[in-house]
């Protein structure tokens, strides 16, 4: 079933009409779902056009989150992998550092818009659901801020080792939900917040954490998220006079990847790597929560992409060292990048980011969140073998407070 | 040759009154029971059976047929053994329409192609698919068409006037109307409420409608089969299985008879309805 891909013209004008890139995306969802659905396509259409939503998203980002956030020259990185490199060989390295936002992470560049946009459609109340708790984080606060009552799904076992997040929905007014259903994680929490906001359609807005889900979600969160890669263009245009030669993020759902890539998808001189959690190593059953690289194409949460299955199309659960990346889907548009051979998805293990993470706090003095260390662990990998005039650019798409207690754990510190 | 679905709403209108379609969730909680439980169904008075096949991740439904299905796929359900189930039936029964209700992963998993061509073969007369909205049908309803399966789409109260012919002209067999903005085994429309929905659909199609999610009592089934064509009763049916385990999750020597029984007061309820 799947369409024939053919090369396109251009990399950046989907989703289609259906919301499809390529086979990829479209509104697989229950008829309940879908007049709503349509409801928020047709206000996203609308305010994507108005240019006054866009100076109050610009606004914010500016005075409230802190954009744009620095593009950073990582020197030590760069000298530590230049010892180990072929002479005249070492990229330059430089972390996009998202972590700096508001809230710690570029959620909030996403939630913003959409918070803003359920205020234009009348929504009066917002639900949200959360793995490691950076998005419900980031929706309570824009909730708080916009004085929107905020419900967060979040599985009962995410809710377990991610404490510190809960707490900080409830310190900023939001409801947590522990979700008992399934095994209990970013998934089932995605189901729970399907059925609720089923049961409450007429007021409430789901405010989605990343590029899945039906359509307009996987475009819409992608669009906000851009100004990632829009900052980065011209701050690399500032530091070096040009482009960057690799672009390299971590994948969970890929909102931060499809953030940094997608205003480069028409540069063919700029190679992509999304990075997806190997965790105990992609031939290990259920034992990664690598969908593109260790899953196939079906059918869960709204859209058709890669995911995790078993051979009955039972849906797999990932795992990963870091709660955000455990999904066992990806961000359909990532699926089409995928088989287009446009991005480059690769993996790296739970030990692989946990070495990285240690490495970025020693010689950046940046504790990274666990997702961006499996994108600095690629970097690790591949930028001793690159010319030392090479730029890489890697999203730092979040800092690493958050998982502290985890490293801790895992190093055999007590804290 | 009218398909059964056809046919059995034909007879029900020569009778005069609605239908009963009862829910089973295949390998709830183990293929034995289910397969007593689906055997026992037409002789406890159900009209057309609807059969639930088991997904990790039912979207749509509440906590009692997320709990059927996951002790349906404990048991080791596959669309493969659901279909064999309803094979082994129609051993015993060729007119009782069978009703296959699930989502699409599974299916595209096994092929959609194969998949309906086996489901016709094995004596399935119609699909349910949960997250395939008409705008999504094409993966699977032109291979459905070909094998003679009927496509039974569920409009919602949120179905708007402008959306509502796109999804009848989806539609074949009967229309399944979800009574409430919801999931199964939630709460209850308002007898009211379904009094109004049921003419707004009526004046667009010709196919029966049948009225589920929240009908639990055989005062609501007998309501449900009154002001529409039938009454699909799911997690109320599920929940008397479900009490009726061991503290292991087992069937009881009771199991299979207190369902049929419920099956069997919700018939007579139906039937004395008009």
């Amino acid at each position: 079933m799947n369409k024939p891909l053919t090369r396109p013209n251009t990399y950046r004008s989907g989703p289609d009409a259906q919301g499809k890139f390529g086979g990829f995306g479209g509104r697989y969802v229950a008829e309940t779902l879908m007049p709503l659905i349509l409801e928020v396509e047709r206000a996203y259409a609308e305010a994507k056009r108005d240019p006054a939503f866009h100076a109050e998203w610009r606004r914010l980002l500016t005075h409230y989150v802190g954009r744009p956030s620095p593009l950073w020259f990582a020197e030590r990185v760069t000298e530590h992998l230049r010892a180990k490199a072929a002479p005249g060989h070492g990229a330059r390295v430089y972390f996009k550092r998202d972590e700096l936002n508001h809230t710690g992470a570029h959620k909030i560049n996403a939630v913003l818009g959409q918070i803003l946009l359920a205020k234009r459609m009348g929504k009066k109340r917002i639900i949200a659901e959360t793995g490691a708790g950076q998005h419900g984080v980031a929706t309570a606060t824009a909730c708080a801020l916009f004085d929107l009552p905020c419900t967060v799904f979040m599985g009962a076992t995410d809710v377990a080792r991610q404490q510190p997040n809960v707490f900080r929905m409830k310190l900023l007014g939001a409801e947590v939900v522990a979700v008992e259903s399934g095994a209990a994680t970013l998934k089932d929490a995605m189901n729970e917040a399907l059925r609720h906001w089923v049961a409450h359609v007429e007021d409430t807005y789901y405010c989605i954490g990343t590029v899945a889900g039906p359509h307009p979600y996987p475009a819409m969160v992608r669009d906000f998220q851009s100004v990632i890669g829009e900052e980065v263009r011209a701050q690399m245009q500032a530091a070096e006079g040009r482009l960057p030669d690799v672009l390299v993020a971590a994948i969970g759902g890929g909102s931060n990847a499809m953030g940094l890539f997608h205003p480069f998808l028409d540069e063919p001189s700029v190679r992509m790597f999304g990075v997806e959690a190997g965790g105990h190593g992609i031939e290990t059953v259920t034992g990664h929560a690598a969908s593109l690289t260790g899953g196939r194409p079906g059918v869960l949460h709204g859209n058709r992409t890669y995911l995790l299955q078993d051979e009955n199309g039972q849906i797999l659960e990932g795992h990963s060292i870091s709660a955000g990346l455990d999904y066992p889907g990806v961000g359909p548009e990532h699926a089409w990048l995928h088989e287009l051979g446009r991005v480059e998805y690769v993996n790296a293990t739970d030990a692989e980011a946990l070495a990285a993470f240690q490495l970025c706090a020693r010689l950046e003095g940046i504790i990274p969140a666990l997702e961006p260390a499996h994108a600095l662990a690629h970097v690790l990998k591949i930028a001793p073998t690159l010319p030392a005039e090479t730029l890489i650019v890697m999203n730092l798409c979040g800092r690493g407070d958050k998982d502290i207690f985890t490293v801790a754990r895992l190093l055999g510190e007590a804290v | 040759m009218a398909s059964r679905i056809a046919a059995r709403f034909a007879a029900l209108r020569a009778e005069g009154r609605g239908a009963l379609i009862p829910f089973l969730e295949a390998y709830d909680p183990d293929r034995a029971t289910s397969m007593e439980i689906l055997r026992g169904m037409p002789a406890a008075g159900a009209d057309l059976i609807e059969i639930g096949m088991p997904f990790t991740d039912p979207m749509a439904d509440g906590p009692i047929i997320q709990a059927a299905g996951q002790r349906g796929l404990k048991a080791g359900a596959t669309l493969g053994g659901t279909l064999a189930m309803v094979r082994e039936f129609r051993g015993q029964d060729d007119a009782t329409p069978v009703i296959l209700m699930g989502y699409l992963n599974p299916i595209l998993s096994y092929g959609a192609e194969r998949f309906a061509a086996d489901a016709a073969a094995a004596g399935v007369d119609g699909l349910i698919v949960v997250d395939m909205p008409p705008e999504e049908a094409e993966v699977l309803a032109p291979h459905a068409r070909a094998a003679g399966l009927d496509i039974i789409r569920l409009i919602a109260p949120t179905t708007d006037a402008a959306r509502l012919p796109l999804v009848l002209n989806a539609s074949s067999g009967f229309v399944y109307y979800v009574a409430i903005t919801g999931i199964t085994g939630t709460r209850s429309a308002a007898p009211e409420e379904l009094e109004a929905a049921i003419p707004r659909i009526r004046a667009h199609t010709d196919l029966p409608i049948c009225i589920g999610f929240g009908v639990r009592t055989p005062a609501q089934a007998a309501h449900a089969a009154r002001v529409s064509d039938g009454a699909v009763v799911a997690s109320a049916l599920i929940d008397t299985l479900a009490k009726s385990l061991d503290a292991e999750g087992r069937a009881t020597p009771d199991s299979v008879r207190r369902v049929l029984a419920q099956v069997a007061e919700l018939a007579e309820a139906v039937r004395g309805a008009r």
